[in-house]
């Protein structure tokens, strides 16, 4: 019997194609941020709401990861450039898409005729933190009836995170949710992050939400 | 919850090695695994052992060496083990820490022949 040193990243095959989908992203100057969160905090909803507020400025494009259905690439067809559905319940892992669900939605797109990919992450806050895609930015939503406890209970997608999101807040009235606290919590974890606090019922706050996706994509477009 | 995918880059990766030492048999690997990681080890060897079948790492034993989270104070630089869900300085009770370690996920080695 004999012992051999590996040392080589289980997930290498999964940052390998990100890597990839990053740099085809970038050849065709697209933004994409990967939106994360768990079932119901809002990710949809703030999709639909950044579309109508940028869809005369950017041509932005949809993926939609969901473990079964299309109802949520349907609520964004007609306000987005293009849309894939990723439906992940067919595929060996359902909990999160991975940057090869990435790399085959990317061949289904005009990508000459986008400037702003959202992906809409499965809702989970584990599986995702895991599986980088070839984002540019990765933003978590938390809603108010979550309660404020979810960055210490999942810290590591909040670690990540270069924005998170705080939804609904028009429940903040009914609802026992320490913003603060909140905010405490994941700034410990991750001092960079930027915090938006919207609701995308009302729309307050979303326009701000709005304002740093441009100057992300303005950003992005000068650096390269 | 992802651990199919996981357990499919455990053997390849490990066949890979295995075909590169010219090896005839795999027989143990040796992972190592940080708490924080959202693994869970059993399963992982619950899927190594079926995709495993008719391939040289048939049988093999996964041997998981798990990594405690160690967190560092970016106040006054403590390096600490979190005892609880609440990561604060055991010293100066600030709540802003990064992850020093237990987010691995990689083969270390492993025992053929």
């Amino acid at each position: 019997m004999k012992r051999i040193e590996v040392i080589q990243n289980v997930l290498e095959a999964n940052e390998t194609i990100a890597n990839r989908n990053q740099q085809l992203l970038d050849r065709h100057k697209i933004f994409t941020i990967n939106i994360m969160s768990a079932p119901g905090a809002g990710k949809t909803s703030l999709i639909l709401q950044t579309l109508t507020r940028l869809k005369n400025r950017l041509n932005v494009a949809v993926i939609e990861g969901d473990v079964a259905s299309t109802v949520d690439a349907e609520k964004v067809q007609g306000e987005a450039k293009a849309v894939v559905q990723i439906n992940t319940g067919k595929m060996p892992e359902s909990c999160s898409l991975m940057a090869a669900m990435i790399e085959s939605a990317l061949k289904d797109m005009p990508l000459e005729n986008i400037d702003l990919i959202l992906i809409e992450n499965v809702g989970n806050l584990i599986c995702p933190a895991e599986f980088a895609l070839g984002e540019h930015k990765r933003v978590v939503i938390s809603s108010l009836p979550e309660g404020d406890d979810k960055p210490i209970k999942y810290p590591l997608i909040f670690v990540d995170a270069d924005a998170v999101i705080i939804n609904k807040m028009d429940l903040l009235p009914y609802v026992d949710f320490d913003i603060a606290a909140f905010r405490r919590s994941i700034t410990g974890l991750n001092p960079e992050v930027k915090v938006f606090q919207l609701s995308c019922k009302t729309g307050e706050g979303v326009e701000r939400w709005c304002s740093w996706i441009l100057e992300q994509v303005e950003t992005n477009a000068t650096k390269r | 919850m992802h651990e199919l995918g996981v357990s499919e880059n455990i053997i390849n990766i490990a066949l890979a090695k295995a075909g590169e030492a010219q090896a005839n048999k795999v027989i143990q690997i040796n992972l190592i695994v940080g708490e924080l990681s959202g693994f869970v080890p059993d399963c992982i060897q619950f899927y190594f052992d079926a995709l495993s079948k008719e391939t040289i790492a048939q049988g093999a034993v996964l041997h998981f060496e798990s990594v405690p989270a160690q967190l560092r104070c970016r106040g006054c630089s403590t390096i600490f083990q979190p005892q609880d869900t609440v990561w604060a300085c055991p010293e100066c009770k600030g709540q802003s820490v990064e992850i020093s370690k237990g987010r691995e996920l990689y083969i270390e080695s492993m025992e053929v022949e």
